[in-house]
């Protein structure tokens, strides 16, 4: 039954904890994300979630805690578990980290050429294929610069995915987007998830997009989860976070209504 | 006062043991780094066809500058005969691996520490160590490798050239037999001042593009300053730590080889 509920549970955080030098930047956090769900971390700015995914990421070395993916723990000098853990991990960036100097079909076979020995000609058809699914293969002899935005997020997902990835792990993915753009993300990333079935943790502090592309939501605040469950189970909390933090996203829209309608110049 | 000095020579020694862990680091795992022939060809272009006009061009101006004064020194002794031989030394010995090295370090030294600087802002470093690459065999080995054939090789040719600009000065504008001047070039230059300057200039091009890799590649540890600033910072020190590095080497190297 235990190992049931493991195998249930993709990755795991227990007590993970975080400072630097005197300043306390998560405290001991910890939840669960269940295979092929979408699991989105909420959060002001500031509340520590890009030190959660730098410490996922293991550019960041957690003080406390423990990071269990599909069953096995991945200690801080186990780098065998953490190698396997990257080949079957994926992350994109909040500035999507495309190499500017790459057109977009040598962005999405990189991971391929660097980490498989595949022949070229399967890494090339692997690659188109993939920019296939993100409907961007017409431009795959561009430079990521000569993309537009969403087209930038898209070539993103597609490098992330190119590898068959069973968890994606996001980073502000509609950081710096207008909000037609961020609906737009969130339903790829919602569509793409289904499509390919890979498990997403997605970090971000937009809230309505989040609620309706989530399985699952936690709220990060000051360090500490405060809250974790479904999205209704969001809307409808009365704990005093959780409805303070979706007030003030609610009030900041209806001010930014008021004051388009009222053609108010900011 | 004490205190302060203490702090600041640990900083210095931490720092080169964390350099030369970052330049070992990067030749280790360039065996594991796939397609490498290839970014090796990219890097040596970088390194070698987009420098050569500078190295050609500062190469000729050296041979004529030297021919040229070279010819008045020896002309008080009546020894112009030894022109040949004055500028082949100089050129072989200390001015070609010193002057190219410092050509590269100025050209695709600073290029490769602002390139370094700039993935490192836009988080394609870390990109690449979530994507299981190693980014010290992905980014750095290549040039690190392209450097020590590139150097010897431009640093040959910067001869090349001062020495048709020494015959140039000398033997075409000033008068100096020519075939005296090439037989003096001959007579003088033994094999083991090629072997000096071409272990010179692999010696130059390793430091100095480890030490150019290094500050790019760790911009973001940059005191005081972030974004652009750091990216400004860490080549701007790249570019003068690799030139005093290039002439306190020089003299290390010297001392050893000239007996």
């Amino acid at each position: 039954m235990i190992e049931a509920v493991a195998q249930d549970h993709i990755l795991r955080i227990e007590a993970l904890h975080k400072s630097f030098g005197e300043h306390v930047v998560l405290t001991n956090v910890g939840f669960d994300v269940r295979r092929g769900s979408v699991f989105t971390v909420l959060g002001p700015s500031g509340a520590g979630k890009s030190v959660l995914l730098k410490c996922l990421a293991d550019v960041e070395r957690p003080d406390s805690g423990r990071i269990t993916f599909d069953g096995r723990s991945l200690g801080p000098d186990d780098a065998e578990a953490k190698a396997e853990f990257r080949r079957r991990c994926s992350f994109l960036f909040q500035g999507n980290a495309l190499f500017d100097s790459l057109t977009a079909l040598e962005n999405v076979s990189l991971p391929l050429e660097q980490t498989t020995t595949l022949a070229d000609s399967e890494i090339r058809k692997r690659s188109m294929e993939a920019l296939r699914q993100l409907e961007i293969d017409t431009f795959c002899d561009r430079y990521p610069s000569q993309l537009s935005g969403g087209m930038q997020k898209r070539l993103a997902l597609a490098r992330a995915i190119v590898t068959r990835p069973e968890m994606v792990f996001f980073d502000e993915p509609t950081a710096g987007l207008d909000p037609l753009r961020r609906n737009a993300v969130f339903s790829m990333i919602a569509k793409y998830q289904r499509q390919f079935g890979f498990t997403a943790l997605v970090v971000t502090h937009d809230v309505p997009e989040a609620l309706v592309a989530s399985d699952r939501v936690a709220l990060l605040e000051k360090g500490r989860i405060c809250f974790e469950g479904s999205p209704e189970e969001f809307t409808s909390s009365h704990h005093p976070i959780v409805s303070g933090f979706r007030d003030s996203v609610e009030a900041l829209g209806a001010a930014l209504r008021s004051i388009r309608n009222n053609n108010d110049p900011l | 006062m004490l205190r302060l000095v203490g702090a600041e020579s640990l900083r210095v020694v931490s720092g080169l043991g964390d350099f030369a862990l970052f330049t070992g680091q990067s030749f280790r795992s360039a065996s594991a780094s796939r397609k490498l022939l290839r970014r090796i060809a990219r890097a040596i272009y970088e390194q070698g066809t987009l420098c050569l006009p500078v190295v050609l061009t500062i190469g000729a101006f050296t041979g004529l500058v030297l021919g040229l004064q070279g010819y008045y020194v020896l002309d008080r002794f009546g020894s112009q005969g030894l022109l040949g031989a004055l500028v082949s030394l100089s050129l072989v010995r200390e001015m070609a691996p010193v002057l190219t090295a410092l050509m590269l370090v100025g050209q695709a030294g600073s290029a490769l520490a602002a390139e370094l600087g700039i993935q490192r802002n836009s988080e394609q470093i870390v990109a690449l160590e979530t994507m299981g690459v190693s980014s010290h065999g992905y980014l750095v080995a290549p040039r690190l490798i392209a450097a020590l054939f590139v150097f010897p090789v431009q640093t040959a040719l910067f001869v090349a050239i001062g020495l048709w600009g020494g015959s140039l000065s000398g033997s075409m504008l000033l008068g100096v037999d020519s075939g005296v001047y090439w037989s003096g070039v001959e007579r003088a230059v033994e094999a083991k001042d090629v072997r000096e300057c071409l272990l010179k200039a692999a010696i130059f091009g390793l430091l100095t593009i480890s030490i150019c890799a290094y500050n790019g590649f760790h911009a973001h540890r940059c005191r005081g300053a972030t974004g652009a600033r750091a990216v400004s910072i860490s080549t701007t020190r790249a570019v003068v730590y690799s030139s005093i590095i290039v002439l306190a080497a020089d003299y290390v190297v010297t001392s050893f080889l000239v007996r």
